[in-house]
């Protein structure tokens, strides 16, 4: 390892705690406080990756994260940044998407064949003869990709928290901490959130004049007053990676995920800064100016060997002199202008030695001898047009910094409806049209020297704090004439590979021959060549992309533009942003009872309910046996996931008969009706039972994934209708079981229900309050399968004890409880249909025999138009019941009904009947076809055609003489 | 090599020489014999079909920002024809049939790639509703069966068959689901219209209809008038709003519908999976992204705009899938405007306007009908109203007659 600078260099490390990790199988040195980029850097190990498409090696760009050149793959996961992982981080670390070795990948020789893959060429190849693109596309599929995902691994803990706040500050550089500290003083509550462990931003590593003092001093100041002030939250290492309607913010952290509401927010986000495109700028080794300040100033790392700068602005020499001033090699800097703006840093490189080339560029960089790491730089003359014309010189150099001017991270302003506009004079993109309570301060507002920096960030706390009400001082006045911005650092090369977008490895040929095919719109632009498809969503290509594209089509850079920011800021981990997961779903009271029965549950709607009891091998027997206890004896079923719905007032019963198809204004209080529900499509969409408890009272029952529809309805129509009664879903607060079979009545008598049970006092249909033991009960005897039966509805909390004591008093009798299958082969065997599975999106009432449930004289039911004019259509289908003998070729739902070879139905129950031993089902039929007798044809599994015969409804109990009993 | 790849590296014009895909900005004429609304894949397919096939080349195409740019650019690429009504199978299946041709047709590799969809049911109700679009399929040729789950373990090894407490009881396997370049569809049907002498018209937008009784003359542009003996409406998400110029209304609500894109990968997928419960379908692109959908915004909303909500729910349902994603990382999320019927097929026909056609309704299953649509809409178009006998079940006026093509449920999150 190489000696890392002297203190206080290094303010991310921590030189008394060493730690190692593997990279490529090789053990790499380092401290605590470094990343996995860093410590290699360090060790001089400039490799870190092999880009998209040419398998080049790639080096840091930004030492920021911004870049793709630095993922690595973890042994835990892919596509992960080098300047992001910690160097403790436990796993091995290797480079991805090459063959071979990272050092010698043979898919180099995709870079020889470059010029045989331009930019779109899978569009004009690999088609012809048909279908040879079957055999090309495994090969092109295995080629792209980057890393290899680890389909072993499992998601760790992560887990989410809201956060509440007056204002957001987004970017804790010199603006943020101005903003932040100005809207705390003046009575907001404010949360600071930067992406990086220090706060400080910039200031923490570049040096903004010559001597370093302003930028050192400013920084303690404003540190020690945010980190002190009981109005600020810090949120360090903490990234705002999108922004959502009303400044709604995930901001990610360590494993959780931070869901922000904030009332006004201010964007510090600072700017990116940009590369210079020339032949091979993508050789490791060359760097932008901010990450070698980085790599000096938080890591101590001087990079071996000679260092070069490539300036466009001003800021590009003091990166040089800090270089210099730490230690390093510093031979030369070339800037692409005549001279600075500031004429004194010349001196200033004059008095160190370094040599200063100006109206020139560097035209071309030229590996080392391995071919890995840059070596020399072709300095070029640069012509009045800016063309390059002509060489210069040749310099020697492991490490070029070059800056080329910054976009501002307008991302989070663009995701929030900004858009950007070129300025010619500056060479610069503005965000304008900022939604309300949003604000910019510093950089990304095209503010670039210190001191208006951090006025703007003060200017902006103000304008938050009027947009909260607060008094605010008036605003400073910020002027900023710096020019950071070069307007044309594209340079051209005959060989090409000058790289305008790394992540895709697009050249400047590539942009422009996307727009001379036609391509000219930039979200064209983006699609055909990919160009800021990759991990860093364009930005380092944005700016090139934008300026390239209006040359060649002869548009401003504005109506150019650049393609829609969309979230998230930068890649985020899936685990991340889904949390714990969180999938609930209901119980009933009785879950647990179900359970140690052995029940079998089933998911119904977001409920677990139990379908029988008993192992799934044994599935039929358990059914059997359940439903000939039920036939023969008594059965219990838990419906508490059946819907309940409370409808409370003097419209009560108006309300009712409007919604559903029965009538219900003479419906007496004390019975049950049947309640059917169509769209106003005159479809059957839901089915209940009402009971009127008094004149001003109905409870309803809705189907279990039907009741959350069915109540946001009725407070849909409610909201226009505006009777006067109350609505409430209370589903969960009622549980119900229903109590089936011939001793139904003996059971709950022995149980100590407190009412008559006999025929004559609570006849079939009929409602009554009761008790049993000291539960209150809302008995409706009603039944489903067709039995004697008693639905018993009491409040949730005590439907644990009820069930006990029916399981008790029925035990005499053998009660058994039976789950929802059985039940379906039940009510099956009644021919009554469940709406969802014997209905489908179509079914009318005259279809399904309904019509007699829809009273055709009331003049409203919602429907009612489409269902006149629907049953006074000739029927296409109807639903029949059909049988055939137990050894015929089972049909199964689903399976199709034909008639002379065509589709004319499907059907939608089917079952096994062991108490009329013979096979059983509903089915969508021709009406020509409908009449007992009758022969359709259903196909089975595997073609096989079955000749099943059409039954009166119900199969069992055709005069219904048991439910009555 | 295949031999175009010589000509690229042998000489530098190609294929730079010849005209480029889509051509430059042009003038506006004053008359055309058709105007087409909407640069989408229907848009631009319809103006080709009607050139190349009818020989109507005098076709302009009006689109308000880029070609493809609208649900075109947005949706999530997969090609399929499983549908529940024997109307939408014979209608999709007319589709993929016409995708697979569609790279040698345009001479531009669509990259069709025939993977097959898998769509997983956690209820018996799913399963029931999956045997019976199993079956219709199959009675009109398509491949499509219900599978069970260790069928699907070697289908997809990679996926948790238990996922969220929902057991996957069986699958819907459909060998011919497929995917393709989403924009290469758009720009090969420009190409080859352009080619042929239509006119497409980008950042054109259509401001208003131009009738004379009950026939339209004409439109309103941005650029200004066009007189024209027909046109055809092909705008997503904003059909209903266009209608409403040429003054009709369609039955059309309009929901966002969000989809994401991971960073690429290793290929590790190659069927494209949907699970009904879990409303999340994951498929990975040829370049080594996943691609991850769900079902539509709760709520109607005419703005393409993102929501974290939407993201937090639909990641924890494709992690349910496939625990191991959860270390991946989101690289894009985004949203197209679609329009919605109430039976989940589309417009598509005459409409009460003279000479003004209309092809809507798309919702979020447009994409794997351009072609179809295209052809359709062409012959309708050349033919002066006659409606193709595929298209006749999905006419405006089936709503007010009660003849809609239920093919909710074959739709939802699966697209």
């Amino acid at each position: 390892m190489n000696p890392r600078l002297d203190a206080p260099y290094g303010s991310l490390i921590d030189r008394n705690q060493p730690r190692s990790f593997t990279f490529e199988g090789e053990t790499v040195n380092g401290y605590l406080g470094d990343t996995v980029a860093s410590a290699l850097i360090a060790n001089n190990h400039w490799l870190l990756s092999r880009s998209f498409k040419y398998h080049r090696p790639r080096g840091p760009l930004s030492m920021a994260g911004h870049d793709a050149n630095t993922l690595v793959q973890t042994a835990s996961a892919p596509n992960r940044l080098a300047e992001e992982l910690p160097i403790d981080l436990g796993e091995a670390v290797s480079g991805q998407n090459y063959v071979g070795s990272l050092k010698r990948d043979w898919l180099r020789a995709l870079d020889w064949l470059g010029r045989f893959l331009p930019v779109g060429f899978y569009y004009r190849a690999f088609y012809k003869p048909f279908g040879v693109w079957r055999l090309w596309e495994p090969m092109i599929r295995h080629m792209a990709g980057l890393g290899v995902a680890n389909l072993e691994s499992q998601p760790p803990y992560r887990d989410k928290q809201y956060l509440f706040c007056d204002v957001a500050v987004i970017g804790a550089g010199p603006a943020g901490l101005s903003a932040a500290l100005e809207a705390a003083n003046g009575g907001a509550q404010v949360l600071l959130v930067d992406e990086n462990t220090q706060l400080g931003g910039a200031l923490t590593y570049h040096r903004f004049d010559t001597d370093v003092e302003s930028s050192t001093t400013l920084l303690s100041s404003l540190h020690q007053q945010v980190l002190g002030h009981q109005h600020i939250r810090v949120l360090s290492s903490a990234l705002c990676n999108a922004w959502f309607t009303d400044h709604y913010l995930p901001v990610l952290q360590g494993d959780r995920m931070f869901k922000v509401r904030a009332e006004t927010c201010i964007l510090a986000t600072g700017s990116t800064e940009q590369h210079v495109v020339f032949r091979n700028n993508d050789l490791p080794g060359i760097v932008l100016c901010s990450a070698l300040d980085r790599i000096i100033r938080h890591y101590a790392i001087a990079p071996e060997g000679d260092v070069a700068v490539l300036a466009g602005n001003d800021l590009a020499y003091h990166t040089a002199l800090q270089a210099h001033d730490a230690g390093l090699s510093v031979t030369a800097v070339i800037d692409l202008r005549p001279s600075p703006d500031d004429e004194t840093l010349c001196e200033a490189l004059a008095t160190r030695n370094i040599r200063l080339e100006t109206g020139a560029t560097v035209s071309e960089a030229l590996a080392d001898r391995d071919g890995l790491r840059l070596g020399n730089i072709m300095v070029s003359h640069l012509a009045a047009d800016g063309s390059v014309a002509g060489e210069r010189c040749r310099i020697a150099c492991a490490t070029l910094a070059m800056s080329a001017g910054f976009m501002p991270a307008y991302q989070l302003a663009c995701q929030a409806g900004a858009s950007l506009s070129y300025d010619d004079a500056s060479a610069h993109f503005k965000i304008s049209g900022l939604a309300e309570g949003l604000f910019l301060a510093g950089s990304v507002n095209s503010v670039h020297t210190l001191e208006a920096v951090c006025a703007d960030g003060r200017n902006a706390a103000r304008a938050a704090l009027t947009a909260l009400g607060h008094n605010a001082d008036t605003p400073e006045t910020v002027s900023c004439t710096a020019r950071v911005n070069h307007p044309w650092p594209i340079f051209k090369h005959p060989k090409g590979r000058e790289f305008v977008d790394f992540d895709e490895d697009l050249q400047i040929k590539d942009i422009v021959n996307a727009a001379r095919q036609g391509y000219r719109d930039i979200q064209l632009v983006k699609r055909f060549s990919t160009v800021g498809m990759g991990p860093s969503q364009g930005r380092h290509s944005a700016l090139p992309t934008a300026r390239l594209i209006a040359k060649a089509t002869q548009r401003s850079v504005t109506e150019t533009g650049v393609t829609t920011a969309r979230p998230p800021v930068k890649p985020e981990l899936l685990g991340l942003i889904a949390g714990r997961g969180f999938d609930p779903h209901r119980h009933t009271p009785m879950h647990e009872q179900h359970l140690a029965l052995g029940a079998h549950m089933i998911p119904a709607g977001t409920w677990r309910r139990p379908g029988f009891y008993g192992d799934p091998v044994h599935r039929e027997r358990w059914i059997r046996e359940e439903a000939l206890a039920v036939r023969n004896n008594v059965g219990i079923i838990d419906v508490s996931t059946l819907g309940g719905i409370e409808l409370r007032g003097p419209d009560a019963a108006e309300f009712m008969n409007r919604l559903y198809t029965f009538g219900f204004l003479k419906q007496p209080v004390g019975r049950t009706r049947y309640a059917v529900l169509t769209n106003e499509h005159g479809v059957v969409i839901d089915d209940g039972v009402a009971a009127r408890l008094a004149d001003d009272h109905f409870y309803v029952t809705a189907t279990t994934t039907g009741v959350d529809r069915v109540y946001r309805d009725m407070l849909k129509w409610q909201a226009q209708w505006r009777l006067s009664l109350d609505i409430s879903n209370v589903t969960a607060a009622f549980a119900a079981v229903n109590v089936a079979g011939p001793n139904a009545r003996r059971v709950l008598e022995a149980a100590g229900c407190d009412i008559d049970l006999s025929a004559e006092a609570f006849p079939y249909l009929d409602y009554q309050e009761a008790a049993i033991a000291d539960i209150p009960v809302r008995m409706l005897r009603v039944g489903f399968v067709g039995e004697l039966g008693y639905e018993l509805h009491v409040p949730s909390m005590m439907a644990h004890r009820l069930w006990e004591i029916v399981m008790a008093a029925g035990a005499p009798w053998g009660i058994r409880p039976f789950g929802v299958e059985t039940q379906r082969l039940l009510r099956l065997e009644k021919g009554h249909i469940i709406v969802g599975q014997d209905t489908d999106g179509m079914s009318h009432p005259g279809e399904v025999h309904l019509a007699w449930a829809v009273n055709r004289k009331k003049p409203f039911f919602v429907g009612c138009r489409s269902v006149d004019i629907v049953m006074q259509q000739p029927l296409s289908r109807l639903l029949i019941g059909f049988s055939l003998s137990p050894d015929a070729p089972r049909p199964k739902e689903g399976h199709l009904v034909l008639k002379d070879g065509d589709i004319v139905g499907n059907v939608t129950s089917c079952e096994y009947s062991p108490n009329l031993d013979r096979v059983i089902g509903l089915a969508y039929a021709h009406p020509d076809d409908a009449a007992p007798g009758s022969i359709i044809d259903v196909r089975t599994d595997n073609g096989v055609v079955v000749q099943a015969i059409v039954t009166t409804l119900p199969f069992y109990d055709p005069d219904n003489e048991r439910q009555t009993l | 090599m295949p031999f175009a790849l010589l000509k690229f590296g042998l000489n530098d014009d190609y294929p730079y020489e010849r005209e480029p895909d889509i051509p430059a900005p042009r003038d506006l004429k004053s008359h055309y014999d058709v105007v087409i609304i909407g640069g989408g894949g229907h848009g631009v397919a319809t103006a080709y079909y009607l050139a190349k096939y009818h020989g109507v080349t005098n076709v302009a195409i009006l689109e308000k920002a880029y070609l493809g740019g609208g649900n075109t650019a947005r949706n999530t690429a997969v090609i399929r024809s499983n549908y529940l009504t024997p109307e939408g199978v014979k209608f999709y299946s007319a589709s993929v049939k016409r995708y697979e041709q569609l790279s040698n047709e345009f001479d531009f590799n669509i990259m069709y790639s025939q993977r097959g969809q898998l769509t997983l049911a956690h209820t018996d109700a799913t399963v029931r509703a999956f045997r019976q679009r199993a079956e219709v399929n199959k009675h009109f040729g398509g491949r499509t069966e219900l599978i069970d789950r260790q069928a699907i373990a070697e289908l997809v090894p990679t996926l948790n068959l238990d996922p969220a407490d929902l057991p996957v009881l069986a699958g819907l396997w459909h060998r011919d689901g497929a995917t393709a370049r989403h924009d290469a569809v758009a720009w090969g049907y420009a190409k080859g219209a352009t080619q042929r002498g239509v006119e497409l018209h980008q950042l054109t937008e259509v401001t208003d209809i131009l009738k004379e009784g009950n026939k339209v003359t004409g439109v309103v542009t941005n650029r200004g008038r066009i007189q024209c003996n027909s046109v055809v409406q092909a705008v997503a998400g904003h059909s209903a709003l266009l209608a409403r110029k040429a003054g009709f209304e369609l039955p059309l609500v309009a929901y966002p519908l969000q989809a994401m894109v991971t960073q690429p990968v290793k290929p590790f997928l190659n069927p494209l999976v949907s699970s009904s419960a879990l409303h999340c379908y994951v498929q990975q692109t040829s370049r080594g992204e996943i691609v991850i959908g769900g079902g539509s915004d709760p709520y109607p909303l005419y703005s393409s705009r993102s929501s974290l909500e939407l993201k937090e729910s639909l990641i924890a349902h494709a992690i349910e899938m496939f625990p191991f994603m959860s270390e991946m990382r989101l690289l894009r999320q985004w949203a197209g405007i679609t329009d919605m019927t109430t039976d989940y097929s589309p417009i598509m026909g005459l409409s009460p306007v003279e000479n003004y056609y209309i092809d809507a309704g798309w919702g979020t299953w447009g994409f794997k009908a351009t072609p179809i649509c295209g052809w359709t809409m062409a012959e309708l178009v050349a033919s002066g109203g006659r409606v193709p006998e595929l298209i006749q079940p999905f006419a405006l006026e089936r709503f007010s007659h009660f003849r809609q093509v239920n093919e909710m449920g074959a739709t939802a999150a699966s697209h």
